[in-house]
């Protein structure tokens, strides 16, 4: 389970796993989840198209990702944001459906990218991935204190001159470059799990951020190893494990919490939740 | 007159009219065109996008699932849309934001089993198709014998939207307001649901279950750009619905001798692409329309942006008719 070509996938999964941790801290914050969900799936359309042309498949998914998330941030200005997301959405899957009517290649390439490929990570793949999880994180650090003033209270940053909708296309870019790097490994479909499932989870356990993010991250890592492993005994897709884990851990933080709650107290909880 | 057959000739490739597997989607396409702008409207005024989106998601997997055990893939996209739909409203909290997390749990969840489902039925019966079919529909291979099937489930959710007209706009308004009168929001909320979900379902087996999402949005959410009032976007959205469905059957069939593969484009794709051309032209339409207003009513004065359509609700057509 440790040697030769699994190496390299515990590396990349890893890394995907940090970054989603992160970049979906605020994705939750910010009640982004639908444009978690819409990124990834675009890019697939990209990868579609890349593999018709012969070009490398992460070039067209990053174009595709980041194409997608400048027109949900464009047009998302004006209209209603959800219905444009869903739009962009289902474009960019119709022009990968006609990518892939074109292609000679069918089923498993198609079913990789939806549900991921863990298993057949080249070095090569582990270097880019590992660039682009850099640039993502430090984008994030960058942008941490006006990223979290708009998230979490966007009239006061108003007031201090920070842009909500330039932060919002800051973000979108972020999401992009995490989506490129991940998605030829958990699969267009599952790394909005791994992006909406842990920091959903960890949320229920703490309200400080910092705490919220590290915890995120964790259980991030917890769910990519585990569900690594058990593909790796079982032979069924990572994807599967993912999903499944990424809603237990919400489950489990959300029984946490109501739990918790219970003892606490209603008002004080609510009290907690306003700050 | 020649120039006039000889065009027709061209729109019409031979043998459009007297093709079975047209006929079939034509019939079921216009059905489900209907059905899903009628609740799409409902959808993206109720800003429940993202809910319609997951259920065609689920419902890949009930499509994955059925073609696992070998049952007709509709029954399979309706029996879990519709668990899908109950299982978020379990979730659901009161807060938008906690709702769309809820939604998106029961979609990553349901995409992993989906992921389960076809690998299991792919390695198996080694037939690979079923993924594509699945994910991106095709309404030519529909067969004449569920016709029926659709039309009365078709039937069923617009029943549903009927009868819940005016408290289905007033809750989607302000709860608070209809609660105040009565309306069990609610109910009202959960039977939505179920008719949202019988409309994706029927959509995911025309145009596949991650595309459903632009029948059910697209023609409503371009509809709601040009005009505001409940009643006339429903009449836009049906015709945008059935417009762009009808002319993305003829333009697959017209395709079957395009480049570069010649073996036809994706209906699906035709769809898909037309929705999108017609959001951004009522998009482009009502900013000008929109210009024009300002420009006549206030000229200089604040973006007048917001007036948004709560206010004409509840202006002119719910509390206007008391």
């Amino acid at each position: 389970m440790f040697s030769g070509f699994m190496v390299h996938a515990w590396m990349v999964a890893t890394m995907v796993a940090v970054v989603a941790g992160v970049v979906g801290f605020f994705t939750v914050l910010r009640g982004s989840a639908f444009v978690a969900h819409a990124v990834p799936q675009a890019g697939f359309a990209g990868a579609a198209g890349a593999s018709l042309l012969g070009i490398s498949t992460v070039a067209g998914l990053g174009t595709f990702a980041l194409v997608s998330a400048l027109t949900i941030g464009l047009l998302g200005r004006r209209g209603r944001h959800d219905a444009v997301t869903a739009l962009a959405l289902v474009f960019m899957l119709g022009l990968g459906a006609l990518f892939l009517s074109w292609s000679e290649e069918y089923a498993n390439a198609i079913y990789a990218l939806l549900f991921g490929e863990v298993l057949g990570v080249s070095g090569n793949e582990v270097l880019a991935t590992a660039a682009l999880g850099v640039v993502s994180i430090s984008a994030i650090v960058l942008l941490y204190r006006p990223l979290m003033l708009t998230s979490v209270m966007p009239e006061v940053a108003e007031s201090r001159g920070v842009r909500g909708h330039r932060m919002e296309m800051y973000f979108l870019v972020v999401v992009a470059f995490a989506t490129t790097m991940s998605v030829p490994v958990v699969g267009a479909l599952l790394m909005f799990s791994l992006m909406i499932g842990a920091p959903g989870a960890a949320r229920s356990f703490t309200d400080r951020p910092f705490c919220a993010m590290s915890l995120s991250v964790g259980i991030s890592i917890a769910i990519v190893w585990i569900a690594l492993a058990a593909s790796y005994e079982s032979d069924w897709p990572v994807g599967f494990f993912v999903g499944v884990l990424g809603a237990i851990f919400f489950m489990g933080g959300r029984g946490w919490a109501a739990w918790r709650g219970s003892r606490v107290g209603q008002a004080e909880r609510a009290g907690q939740l306003a700050l | 007159m020649t120039i006039v057959a000889g065009l027709l000739h061209h729109v019409f490739e031979p043998g459009f009219f007297s093709s079975e597997p047209v006929h079939v989607a034509v019939i079921v396409g216009g059905v489900v065109a209907l059905v899903s702008a009628v609740v799409g409207v409902f959808t993206v005024i109720r800003g429940q996008s993202f809910a319609g989106h997951s259920l065609g998601d689920v419902g890949t997997t009930g499509g994955s699932g059925a073609f696992l055990v070998g049952a007709n893939p509709l029954w399979g996209f309706a029996i879990f849309t519709i668990l899908g739909a109950g299982i978020m409203e379990l979730f659901a909290a009161r807060r938008p934001r906690g709702r769309d997390l809820a939604t998106g749990i029961v979609l990553g969840g349901a995409l992993g089993i989906a992921a389960l489902f076809l690998y299991l039925g792919t390695t198996e019966t080694s037939t690979t198709g079923a993924t594509i079919t699945i994910l991106f529909g095709s309404m030519f291979v529909i067969r004449a014998s569920t016709i029926p099937v659709f039309v009365t489930l078709a039937m069923a959710a617009l029943a549903i939207v009927g009868a819940l007209y005016r408290p289905l706009l007033l809750s989607t308004v302000s709860s608070d307001v209809a609660a105040a009168r009565g309306v069990p929001v609610r109910r009202v909320g959960i039977l939505f649901l179920l008719a949202m979900a019988i409309a994706v379902s029927l959509s995911c087996v025309t145009i596949g279950a991650i595309l459903s999402t632009a029948l059910l949005i697209g023609p409503a959410a371009a509809a709601l750009r040009l005009t505001k009032r409940p009643g006339l976007a429903l009449a836009w959205a049906a015709l945008i619905g059935l417009a762009t469905t009808w002319l993305g059957i003829l333009l697959a069939y017209d395709s079957f001798y395009w480049p570069p593969a010649r073996r036809g484009w994706p209906v699906s794709f035709f769809v898909v692409a037309l929705v999108f051309a017609v959001y951004l032209l009522a998009d482009l339409a009502s900013r000008r329309t929109r210009r024009h207003h300002r420009a006549a009513e206030n000229p200089g004065g604040p973006d007048a942006r917001s007036s948004g359509f709560e206010e004409t609700v509840v202006g002119d057509s719910l509390f206007g008719a008391r």
